[in-house]
């Protein structure tokens, strides 16, 4: 095929196809690819009632306690002002923990924790993990090798047993665990951009940038890791739903966040130790948080992943 | 097949070699070192330096990264100062434990996600499909300690049905003369991956349902029943075998928290006793047998799907 280009100077090239555009200026093509994102993703009825809930749960824990002061930090206190394992009732909607804590209040108390640490180290994990494929996958050879090894490794290893070694050494605060749970998490994300990569920089627009002299940052940082943007965040939705498991978790085991701070996997760990004398409002409320957080972030990422192929499909 | 088999034995060796480097790497985090470990907060730093010289601490990284080496290779994990004894002997008495427990609850999970993933391929999209598919979605997102929470609740304290936890005393055989101790602990270890095998398994038979020779089957005249159990089932079972080799560290994983829940003593609930006393050599050294134990289960699983498919077997790839 030839081309009509080929044999006339740049500048009128550029000009030829300037007239040859549609008018309504250059924005067409990545404005339809997110409008056409949020109309699939909105068509999902389960996806949008479960991001409403995850809203609805992030103003509940940050700024609920504006509105429904309670102390969650003085156990003296808690202790002379109401009884613990009270049950529900008036004063405490869902009645009082084994400290005499509100377990309502405390549900935003600990929840703020959780979802800080379940966000934070699923984005700190993604970054890395991005940065880290994205580079494996473009430079290949035995850098990309050697990297892959190292995350096979990482893989083999059963991420529980690492992340109790790694809170065992180090004493876990809230900063901390987002760092020790985003350092177990990076290895899936960093597997699935090097195969995107891979796959990227085959790419005729990726060639064309080489050919240019593009820079080997510009090509990583401009073309290879905007186009991986669908899988990234796909693959970080389900990486907060895992890191909330993963803190509620450690927090079940006693390694959670220290006292007086709290997160729902310590809370439920609490609630627990009360299973057989029935009192319920511990163990429910609590439980029932982490499992319809996780579910929504997980229906949220489904909605999100059919929402961005529909772009690959119609291309 | 031969050569598959040696270049998989030789990545499981490298990865069991970077294995115990990472774990290297991490007791040489500890706070004050080991010695800090072994001597107590009260001691001097001529102590430590002498601690330090007799266990050969002093010496480069590197030479005592070759002593740990060697040391492994006796069998020799390290030694809890907690406990005062060898971590080798601890983590014999509990291994076989967890083995059972992540062996039982494989199987069942097997057991249940086979039929119910080949139930859900052939009625695709029906109300069977959607139910277990959302059942799946639950599943995934209940923490393995709240299903054990749960069942507790229900079968052990309101039925009465089993024990909330299995005798300590008890060895591995228990699962054959007891095995009503075990039925929770499994349970709650299977549930954690029935979702996930039943989902697989699912698109499995689909694949293998849209391929030449399943219809050449129906086309020369095979019954639904002879073309699903004879044909499709036994190709889609193949993928199977390496989902649980890659699955197994998170089976490991669950089975840490599900000791933990029924208070099993396996090795999870070992590490988790360690991590609260700060057992930091003792963590190491159980993270570095479930890891191992991890690394060789999927080595079994890809040389069983090796031997069991002609393609690898023949194909030399």
């Amino acid at each position: 095929m030839s081309n009509p280009f080929e044999h006339m100077p740049v500048e009128e090239v550029v000009a030829e196809q300037e007239e040859l555009l549609p008018s309504g200026g250059d924005a067409v093509a990545g404005d339809s690819f997110w409008r056409n994102m949020v109309r699939v993703f909105s068509q999902n009825k389960l996806a949008i009632a479960s991001l409403l809930f995850l809203i609805f749960i992030i103003l509940f824990c940050f700024l609920g306690p504006f509105f429904y002061h309670t102390n969650q930090t003085n156990g003296q206190e808690a202790l002379m002002n109401s009884t613990n394992n009270a049950a529900p009732g008036a004063g405490h909607p869902l009645g009082t923990d084994d400290n005499g804590f509100d377990i309502l209040g405390r549900l935003m108390f600990g929840g703020k924790i959780s979802l800080i640490v379940g966000f934070a180290s699923a984005i700190v994990a993604t970054v890395i993990g991005v940065i880290y494929g994205a580079l494996s996958g473009f430079f290949g050879g035995w850098l990309d090798s050697a990297l892959m090894r190292l995350v096979d490794i990482g893989l083999s290893i059963p991420l529980l047993f690492l992340l109790i070694a790694l809170v065992t050494i180090y004493r876990p605060t809230a900063p901390l665990l987002i760092i020790v749970i985003a350092a177990v998490s990076w290895l899936v994300p960093a597997r699935l951009i090097r195969a995107e990569t891979l796959s990227l920089r085959t790419r005729e627009y990726v060639q064309a940038v080489k050919v240019m002299g593009g820079t080997r940052k510009r090509i990583i940082g401009r073309h290879i890791i905007p186009n991986s943007v669908g899988t990234i965040v796909v693959f970080a939705t389900f990486n907060v739903a895992d890191s909330i498991l993963t803190l509620a978790a450690l927090g079940f085991l006693g390694l959670g966040v220290p006292a007086p701070q709290t997160d729902w996997g310590t809370m439920l760990s609490n609630g627990v130790n009360y299973a057989a004398n029935g009192y319920w409002w511990e163990i429910y409320p609590v439980g029932l948080c982490i499992v319809l957080v996780v579910v929504a972030l997980n229906y949220i990422g489904d909605a999100l992943r059919d929402a961005l192929e529909v772009r690959l499909q119609r291309r | 097949m031969i050569g598959y088999i040696i270049r998989r034995l030789i990545q499981a060796f490298f990865v069991i070699l970077g294995v115990t480097l990472v774990v290297f790497i991490l007791s040489q985090l500890i706070p004050g070192g080991e010695a800090r470990a072994a001597l107590g907060p009260k001691a001097t730093q001529l102590q430590i330096d002498h601690f330090n010289h007799l266990n050969g601490f002093d010496q480069p990284l590197w030479v005592q990264y070759w002593h740990y080496l060697l040391g492994l290779f006796k069998g020799n994990l390290g030694y809890s100062y907690r406990n005062n004894q060898g971590v080798t002997s601890l983590i014999a008495q509990r291994l076989p434990k967890t083995m059972v427990l992540v062996g039982a609850s494989t199987l069942l999970s097997l057991i249940i996600a086979i039929p119910v993933g080949m139930r859900q391929a052939v009625r695709r999209n029906s109300l069977f499909d959607y139910t277990v598919t959302g059942v799946g979605f639950f599943l995934y997102a209940m923490p393995a300690f709240l299903v054990g929470e749960l069942l507790i609740l229900y079968f052990s304290f309101d039925l009465g049905w089993f024990p909330s936890q299995p005798p300590s005393t008890a060895s591995a055989w228990a699962v054959f003369t007891q095995p009503q101790d075990f039925v929770l602990p499994v349970i709650t270890l299977a549930a954690l991956t029935i979702a996930g095998f039943s989902r697989y398994m699912r698109s499995s038979v689909l694949d293998t349902l849209a391929e030449d020779y399943i219809r050449t089957a129906k086309a020369k005249g095979a019954g639904p029943r002879r073309v699903l159990y004879g044909h499709a089932l036994r190709n889609a079972l193949l993928p199977l075998l390496t989902l649980i080799g890659l699955t197994l560290p998170a089976i490991v994983g669950g089975a840490l928290i599900t000791e933990d829940v029924f208070n099993y003593p396996g090795m999870g609930l070992l590490t988790v006793q360690a991590a609260q006393n700060d057992d930091i050599p003792l963590v190491l050294g159980t993270t570095l047998v479930a890891t191992v134990a991890t690394v060789l289960g999927s080595l079994l699983a890809d040389l069983l799907y090796a031997a069991a498919d002609p393609r690898i077997r023949l194909g030399g790839d």
